[in-house]
């Protein structure tokens, strides 16, 4: 027996392109750390970032018109049309995240991240750092790591790769919320909490592929699919590998139960890495979770359809009855992110994957919900950077009172992320929750979708309070609205033009989500 | 040869001592290595699976979970100390001020 025969592996440039682009920018990113002088850092990692995305999605959207698919690397990654529409949300909402990273202005010349996040706050080695103007530009190469992360996640093949990928997106984002340069206490006690429960969920997720290895005797995806339909042995193995997977990645898109580091980590992290979380982490964990339910799992669905539909309704329901007593902004956020995992957890549950010709499978109609929920959140996170008090940003809602006769400009573009956010008509957010609830009605579910629209009806309350304290209180002292750079703005006027595109043309991004179809197997 | 399930309730026994000792725990360096106990149960599963399949792969898994074992301590050290520097404490109860 040659034990140590040794078989280079043969990886698809070309169609890895896009991942293999975001990671190596990363790399240069980490050099360029090392070589550059302080002043010359902020603009070469920005353009380095900014460039790496576009060419990133450039060969994205032309492998894709080539019609390039497949099991790549090996069977580790599989590239097909939803790893496409998904990449491509990625990429566009990292890089206007990454916009409202390179925001200088409205905090004083300087970015939102700590002049030095290895020293005591408070301390003399702070204070130095922050007169020197000193800034940390290694959230570009981080944020880099956490989107090139994300990427492998939602196409990953094998279960192996599927872990790799979680943690190389969760530490740098582990990281990232540790770096405020304002209320820095807060920032390292969030990244101290994401951090422990991050590991210790993630230890459940390693144990659930254990479990599901032991059980099939592989990694890949579409091996457990046949050792699962041909139930060779130990159905409590299966069930639960398949419950700890669940926890790992209902952990990241923060459902109930495992909800409660999602409004601690919202409001301690710095707000544009914020409104990166909020967005692509979600996006990525969703992607992931339908990919292991759907193409491994799914001879088992008569067990995880219930389990996650009781999921679906807690989330829900706790959702949106913290947010209705929330008094800061990005926890109000932060709790509308959480229902919102609800509502995308509906069309996972109703799994319909075989529709008449033209409608939307349920993961299409979950991609679409991602792309109207993503432009929103990016919007509205970009605005809450901007609504400051003489301290920094003001994130209590007294201080958002009248708002509108301080800037509407900024007040209605919030108003109508929240419009978007409540499912309103007209907006992204209502096509989208119309989509997920369709689908979940098609999958035999009419119960969820009627809990689910009661939701969402009471949902919109705390929605609408945002706008009346906005629009309808006396303006408040002491806060007002810094002036932003195209940084900010862009993000926020991209955002509000495709909530608003998606809402009274979607058939476009829709045609393109049913185009994509369904997951490779 | 001992029967490959003995070694599977060993790995579900010592998870299950690390998922307690996370929950119960105050210091975050333990509940840190509590959550290193977890892994390493894991491992113990990935190496009976392989027994048990007569293949590799679950051995070779071991030795990813090992490096990202690695870099997760790299972080979540950096994290606690950096903690631990401010407050002079590790205490997961200390850390309070984001409940509102």
């Amino acid at each position: 027996m040659t034990v140590l025969e040794f078989a280079a592996p043969v990886l698809e440039w070309r169609a890895l392109a896009p991942i293999l682009l975001v990671l190596a920018a990363g790399c240069l990113g980490i050099l360029l750390e090392a070589v550059l002088p302080h002043h010359l850092r902020f603009v070469a990692q920005m353009s380095l970032v900014l460039a790496s995305v576009v060419l990133s999605l450039a060969f994205l959207v032309i492998n894709w018109f080539r019609g390039i698919s497949g099991v790549l690397a090996m069977g580790s990654i599989t590239l097909d049309g939803p790893a496409y529409f998904l990449w491509g949300a990625l990429l566009v909402f990292g890089a206007l995240a990454f916009m409202v990273f390179s925001e200088r202005r409205v905090n004083g010349g300087v970015t939102a991240f700590a002049a030095s996040a290895a020293a005591v706050p408070g301390s003399v080695e702070e204070a130095e750092s922050a007169r020197a103007g000193r800034e940390h530009t290694e959230v570009f190469p981080l944020g880099l790591f956490a989107l090139g992360g994300m990427m492998v996640f939602l196409a990953a093949s094998d279960l192996i790769t599927l872990f790799v990928a979680l943690e190389v997106f969760s530490l740098p984002l582990y990281l990232m919320c540790a770096m405020a340069r304002r209320r820095r206490l807060l920032s390292q006690e969030a990244a101290l909490k994401y951090f422990l429960l991050g590991a210790f969920s993630s230890g459940f997720f390693l144990m659930g592929i254990a479990l599901l290895y032991v059980y099939s005797g592989s990694f890949d995806l579409a091996a457990i699919h046949d050792a699962v339909t041909a139930s060779v042995f130990g159905e409590g193995l299966l069930i639960a590998g398949l419950a700890l997977l669940g926890v790992g990645l209902l952990f990241k898109i923060g459902a109930v139960p495992f909800h409660s580091w999602t409004p601690d980590v919202y409001m301690g992290a710095p707000t544009p890495v914020t409104g990166f979380m909020a967005i692509c982490t979600k996006l990525a964990a969703v992607g992931a979770l339908l990919r292991v339910f759907y193409v491994a799992l799914d001879g088992e669905r008569w067990t995880w359809q219930p389990l996650l539909a009781i999921i679906a309704v807690l989330t829900m329901v706790v959702g949106i009855t913290a947010a209705l007593t929330q008094t800061d902004i990005k926890r109000l956020l932060a709790y509308s992110s959480i229902a919102h995992a609800g509502f995308i957890l509906t069309a996972v549950v109703g799994a319909s994957q075989i529709v008449p010709a033209g409608q939307a499978t349920s993961a299409a109609s979950i991609m679409f919900y991602l792309a109207a929920y993503g432009f929103a959140t990016i919007g509205a996170f970009a605005l809450v950077t901007m609504v400051r008090n003489p301290a920094g940003e003001e994130n209590g809602l007294a201080g958002w009172a009248g708002l509108a006769r301080k800037n509407p400009a900024v007040a209605g573009l919030m108003a109508l992320f929240m419009l978007s956010f409540a499912g309103i008509p007209l907006t992204g957010g209502f096509i989208g929750k119309w989509a997920v609830f369709t689908a979940a009605w098609r999958g035999g579910y009419w119960w969820l979708v009627i809990v689910a629209a009661l939701a969402s009806l009471v949902g919109a309350w705390f929605y609408l309070r945002v706008i009346v304290v906005m629009f309808g209180q006396e303006p408040a002292k002491g806060t007002f609205v810094g002036s932003a750079s195209a940084w900010t703005w862009i993000p926020v006027v991209i955002g509000a033009v495709a909530t608003l595109w998606l809402g009274m043309l979607p058939d476009s991004v829709m045609q393109l989500a049913t185009f994509a179809g369904t997951f490779l197997r | 040869m001992m029967n490959p399930e003995n070694y599977l309730i060993l790995a579900a026994i010592l998870f299950s001592i690390g998922a307690v000792g996370v929950l119960v725990r105050r210091n975050a360096l333990v509940a840190f290595m509590c959550v290193e106990l977890m892994l390493n149960a894991t491992n113990i599963v990935l190496v009976a699976g392989s027994h048990i399949h007569g293949g590799l792969d679950g051995q070779v898994a071991t030795f990813f979970v090992m490096v990202v074992a690695a870099a997760e301590v790299v972080v979540g050290l950096a994290i606690i100390v950096s903690i631990f520097k401010t407050r002079r404490s590790t205490s997961v109860d200390d850390a309070n001020l984001l409940k509102l």
